[in-house]
């Protein structure tokens, strides 16, 4: 017993300061892409024959988010840094078509919730999650946040055993034929009203998976989603900056932060 | 070389092959079912494992067989009709495999003891009848229950349905039905372009990105006749064992979660990070996805990222050391852990179980060693062998494996070799057959692609290692009480999506 209490001291507290504090990213992190259509050379069409998913179109230059691996291999194909990465880890959006990248657009992130849904959920949020034909990517990441350096539960957060104690489901994977089925009971078992989160490039678009012809190619249209997180999988830190987005508990003081961040980091290229 | 002797009982001999050693189809002799079955058995006599089961072609079937003492693959192939006869009966690691073969083909094993679906494509919403090929074994008797767990479980966690039969708390038997997250991964890999199918090795099991992708990538740099540098061998190296570290370092804490020990679990859930944090550093992603590709690696680290490496491993090593030395004497750790979900060498080697959870029963097998390739022909790590086959023996295996492979990557580290990090991919040799074999965290995992005249790949076969060792769980289960469950199945941690494809 001294031994456990003696380690405890000496493992410290290890519990990140986010969202008061931006993370740190190491320069290889890949978060949201930027668009430059201007740089591209005409008839160039380098980014999209490499995507994996075709997420990239050329003319006009388009990034579908939701279909987005992160891998990087439009940015290493195009010639003439039409494509960059930037570290910026805020990814979820509220409606899929947020997802469709273009220069014209300003990137539109996640609102909270309405006032009703919010006082309904007081201050906790009971999520049940849903793996359908994940690859246990997205799961590892969903699930790393219980450890203390995110530590989920401070947020009033927490992933439960049962639907009924939900207040929504969190779905991973392209949605397998042979998943179909229990995701529609797991969602119909949730008491209304409910709440959606979708998380990874398979849950939003099928990813690497929409046309083998054994998943619907993400999650299908009649379980209404409130929360898009992209990624293959999501930084976990991605993923907490979703759910708080959707509980409004990133206020603009934090988000200039992140913006801050993002423009001092050394990934900024 | 006693699997390459005439076998006593007929004249077929198995084709000899090496890992990662592409060969043309032409070579492999193409044998009569007859024969087929008495050259596996004898190769299976003489020592051999029984690595894959498949049909190649449509009426072809094709065995490959690893000899880990000598360090050599047999194959051996037959023609085949509309049945074959099955192998199951007396060699029992074959059963998940002609269960895949008669749902992908359509082809039957005939005398099979169990030829149920494996991935049940049939349509889930029909509810099954007690004749249908979906029923369950079930134990007849006063006082025999039935417990029904999942798709969805508890946890965060992928789906599949567990089906007990239980006296009182004691669990007689234990059917595992998986199937839920089958989404054609081997199709996809088939039909995607090829700068893309590393993408979709690296989603066989996300966990495994590193181990899949690097089977993957092993397969097509030998079919294509290349090698990466040595610079990229040495990466990849650093890069899968920072895979098994970060996996084997947290499911030792989940076994600690999963009896009630939180310091532990605490903990070693963020030790963990620091392993998946320094796959981030080398890839940019924290499961090290886009790392790999056919011919090397695409990221080469700069002299600031490997020393950031080194200085995160140091403090996790120390603080991993503390923490495993308070785990294991923990006496609510241990009175769980010991004599909970045992297996025997016998049954282990039966089953034809793989990996940590093999080696934790006395089997000393590991494909680094046994059939290195890349960086594990110049540095050796060694294997890690126990034999009490219980959850302290799987969770102890892994504790040692981890400081083994902490070892490895100090020493890969500060001597990174110079020069490139990958070489240009020249188109796949025409009719080439290989077979590629790698140590992922879970055990072996194999990797089968073959070209046509053309040189477009016309089959792509996956194993992961789940694939052989979830039955292994079934066994472990007997005779325990249901309650030790979560602890069992932690203890072997398998792969949903890796067995279901």
């Amino acid at each position: 017993m001294t031994n456990v209490l003696l380690e405890r001291l000496r493992q410290g507290n290890r519990t990140s300061r986010f969202p008061r504090k931006a993370p740190d990213f190491p320069p290889s992190y890949r978060g949201r892409p930027l668009l430059f259509p201007s740089r591209c050379t005409s008839g160039c069409r380098g980014c999209e024959e490499v995507c994996p998913t075709r997420a990239v179109h050329a003319e006009p230059l388009r990034l579908d988010l939701g279909a987005c691996l992160f891998c990087g291999r439009c940015e290493e194909a195009c010639p003439a840094e039409a494509i960059v990465f930037s570290p910026d880890h805020r990814l979820s959006v509220s409606k899929r078509e947020d997802l469709m990248l273009s220069a014209e657009k300003e990137f539109s992130l996640a609102g909270a919730l309405d006032a009703k849904m919010k006082s309904l959920l007081g201050r906790s949020l009971k999520l049940r999650q849903v793996s359908a034909g994940g690859c246990n990517a997205c799961e590892v990441e969903v699930a790393v946040l219980g450890i203390v350096v995110y530590d989920l539960g401070r947020f009033g957060i927490q992933y439960v055993a049962s639907p009924r104690h939900a207040d929504g489901i969190l779905i991973t994977g392209p949605v397998t034929k042979n998943m179909v089925h229990a995701l529609r009971e797991t969602y119909a078992a949730v008491p209304p009203p409910k709440l959606v989160i979708a998380v990874g490039a398979c849950a939003l678009s099928g990813g690497l998976f929409a046309n083998t012809g054994e998943t619907l190619a993400g999650v299908p249209d009649d379980i209404r989603v409130d929360l898009f997180i992209p990624g293959c999988p999501p930084h976990p830190f991605t993923l907490l900056d979703g759910y708080l987005r959707l509980l409004g508990k990133i206020d603009q003081k934090m988000d200039k932060r992140f913006r801050d961040a993002v423009s001092s980091s050394p990934a900024s290229r | 070389m006693a699997i390459l002797s005439t076998p006593s009982t007929g004249i077929v001999k198995a084709f000899r092959m090496d890992n990662c050693v592409a060969v043309p189809m032409a070579d492999i002799p193409l044998c009569h079912e007859d024969d087929f079955r008495r050259c596996v058995m004898q190769c299976h006599e003489d020592g051999a494992r029984l690595v894959a089961l498949f049909m190649p072609e449509p009426s072809e079937l094709m065995a490959v067989l690893s000899a880990d003492e000598s360090g050599e693959l047999a194959v051996v192939r037959a023609k085949i009709g509309n049945s074959f006869s099955s192998l199951t009966a007396e060699l029992p690691s074959a059963q998940a495999f002609e269960r895949e073969i008669q749902e992908a083909h359509g082809v039957r094993p005939e005398g099979h003891p169990w030829p149920k679906p494996l991935r049940r494509h049939a349509d889930l919403e029909e509810p099954a009848s007690p004749e249908s090929a979906h029923s369950f074994f079930a134990v007849q008797g006063s006082g025999i229950h039935e417990v029904a767990v999942g798709p969805v479980h508890a946890g965060v966690i992928e789906p599949g349905h567990f089906r007990f039969q239980c006296a009182g708390e004691t669990v007689l038997h234990l059917e595992i039905q998986l199937g839920y997250q089958h989404r054609g991964v081997e199709a996809a890999l088939r039909n995607a372009a090829p700068g893309s199918r590393i993408s979709v090795a690296e989603s066989i099991a996300g966990d495994t990105s590193i181990g899949h992708g690097l089977a993957h990538t092993g397969a097509m740099e030998a079919l294509a006749g290349v090698e990466p540098p040595l610079r990229a061998q040495a990466l990849i190296g650093i890069a899968l064992e920072l895979e098994r570290l970060s996996n084997h370092v947290g499911d030792l804490g989940a076994l600690c979660n999963d009896v009630a020990f939180l310091p532990g679990a605490a903990w070693l859930g963020r030790i963990r990070g620091d392993f998946l944090n320094s796959l981030l550093d080398l890839s940019g992603n924290r499961l090290g996805r886009g790392f790999l590709c056919p011919g090397g690696i695409r990221f080469d680290p700069d002299d600031t990222c490997r020393k950031s490496i080194l200085k995160k491993l140091n403090a996790a090593d120390k603080d991993l050391q503390h923490v495993l030395d308070v785990v294991f004497r923990a006496p609510t750790v241990v009175s769980r852990f010991e004599q909970t979900g045992k297996l025997s060498r016998a049954l282990a080697d039966t089953l034809g179980l793989v990996g940590p959870a093999a080696r934790a029963c006395g089997c000393d097998r590991d494909v680094r060693r046994d059939h290195p390739s890349g960086i594990f022909r110049f540095a050796q790590i060694p294997v890690t062998v126990n034999d009490a086959g219980d959850v302290m023996a799987r969770a102890f295996t892994r504790a040692v494996e981890t400081r083994r492979s902490m070892r490895f990557l100090r020493e890969q580290l500060e001597l990174l070799p110079p020069g490139p990090i990958a070489v240009t991919m020249p188109a796949l040799l025409p009719d080439h057959f290989v077979v590629s074999l790698t140590e992922g965290w879970r055990g072996e995992i194999v990797h089968m692609a073959m070209t046509d005249s053309r040189g477009a790949l016309v089959f792509y076969k996956v194993v992961d290692p789940s694939f052989h060792n979830w039955l292994g769980l079934a066994m472990a289960m007997r005779g325990q009480l249901i309650s030790d469950f979560p602890l069992c199945n932690k203890s072997f941690n398998l792969s949903y999506a890796g067995h279901d494809l």
